[in-house]
């Protein structure tokens, strides 16, 4: 570093400046990021905990392979490749904002923190996008000899092995309720509308389930949904306050009070914590969408 | 004593130039996205392993361990680069970095404590190992290559 130099030549401790040459807010802001580190970490090591005590764990491609309208296709990591870009890029117009603010450039910081705004509510949207999808869609699950329908909640997970035993899943469909049938036939036989199927007689709904082409699971570990919707609900309310920080830094600046002030320190703070989001969901994608 | 325009408390600020500048976010954003798009290959290839018929629980561990260690080259580059921790004086570098050297220890002892956990109820609680126990006769599904037997 090219600041080596003066290091070597100034007392740090000797008084009259700050021994770490950082402005006091924003070196509480890298000790809140800190504690906030430890937030996330013991979420997350808690649910590798609970995960490394179990002795089955849905496969995340199979459950996180969605794209909105593409309907059925089986697109594993694509949605959350997608998310993953739109926070990488919302943080890279961050350091341009923060550059911007370092010269003084009041446009250059509205136009790139604008950009951060929509990066952050785009993230949003997808997420949001992404738990409706999870909670909605509806998967066969063998429950204790019976076949039912739900998603994916904080008391539910329809995630476990593809049952492959034909005669269990023909005697388990003999004890699935007139609801369940009606929409297990409904999830891969779109020639009727629900209604219709609702009013059939209980005998021609099992005629028409296909067993060769849905996919019957067993349930999976409720645990799954409560540490998924808790974890990335969290970040996403880091997500939610960032956006939140920044339009406030946005009218701030439109106002001209860093202007008036000289210099623009508050959209650094505004950016660590805004890297920081960045920066959990380097681990939250890892530990949910990756391993 | 010289003081930065900016804060008493800031005696030098970090100039780079423009250009340096510019070099330097262009190089970190594509070296993001670079190991992201690495780290979405392995995630693909994990995926096509275990669809495979007879998945290799070790090489699945090998990818994992790899996507785990591009995981940190990324937080090393956003921290230093993006949040400029690179360019602070050593010291206050170490009253952030040195404290997180605790989740070394939090990390193995819980992912341990969990392992345990759940070859003592194997052991101990039948019920539970014969109703989640992963069926052997699923060719494509073993619990070796399962996300919750390794890491």
């Amino acid at each position: 570093m090219s600041t080596t130099a003066t290091t070597h030549q100034t007392k740090w401790w000797g008084g009259g400046k700050s021994p770490f040459n950082l402005e006091y807010g924003k070196l509480m802001m890298w000790y809140f990021l800190m504690s906030d580190a430890f937030t996330f970490g013991a979420f997350l090591i808690s649910y590798g905990s609970i995960r490394f005590s179990q002795n089955f764990w849905p496969d995340p491609n199979v459950v996180f392979n969605a794209f909105p309208g593409a309907g059925h296709a089986n697109l594993p990591l694509a949605f959350v490749s997608v998310m993953t870009f739109i926070l990488i890029i919302s943080s890279v117009t961050m350091v341009l904002a923060v550059h911007a603010g370092h010269k003084g450039n009041k446009q250059g910081v509205i136009k790139w923190l604008a950009w951060t705004i929509v990066g952050g509510l785009a993230f949003l949207g997808c997420q949001a996008w992404e738990w409706h999808h999870l909670i909605t869609g509806e998967h066969a699950t063998l429950v204790d000899g019976s076949i039912q329908m739900f998603g994916q909640t904080t008391s539910h997970n329809p995630w476990g092995n593809i049952v492959h035993d034909q005669s269990a899943l023909t005697a388990a469909l003999n004890n699935t309720s007139h609801e369940n049938l009606a929409a297990l036939v409904h999830s891969h036989d779109n020639s009727h509308a629900m209604d219709a199927l609702l009013k059939m007689p209980d005998t021609e709904l099992r005629g028409m389930v296909n067993l060769a082409e849905v996919h019957i699971r067993d349930k999976g570990p409720v645990a799954f949904g409560g540490y998924f919707f808790g974890i990335t609900g969290f970040h996403g309310f880091h997500v939610f306050s960032g956006v939140i920080i920044n339009i406030v830094m946005l009218i701030m600046t439109q106002k001209n009070i860093f202007q008036n002030k000289g210099h623009y320190l508050m959209i650094e703070k505004a950016g660590l914590y805004w890297h920081f989001v960045d920066l959990v969901w380097v681990f939250v994608f890892l530990c949910f969408y990756l391993i | 004593m010289e003081h930065s325009p900016i804060s008493p408390e800031i005696t030098f600020t970090h100039h780079h130039s423009d250009e340096e500048f510019k070099r330097r976010v262009r190089k970190t954003t594509i070296l993001l996205s670079v190991i992201t798009i690495i780290e979405l290959a392995i995630g693909l290839t994990i995926y096509n392993i275990h669809k495979g018929e007879n998945p290799n629980a070790g090489l699945v561990l090998a990818f994992k361990g790899m996507v785990c260690i591009l995981t940190l080259a990324k937080a090393y580059y956003i921290v230093s680069v993006f949040m400029h921790l690179g360019d602070e004086i050593r010291n206050m570098i170490m009253t952030i970095v040195v404290p997180l050297l605790l989740f070394v220890w939090f990390i193995i002892a819980f992912i341990y404590d969990g392992n345990s956990y759940k070859n003592l109820r194997n052991k101990y609680d039948l019920h539970f190992k014969e109703t989640t126990m992963p069926s052997k006769h699923h060719a494509t599904e073993t619990p070796a290559e399962k996300p919750g037997g390794k890491e």
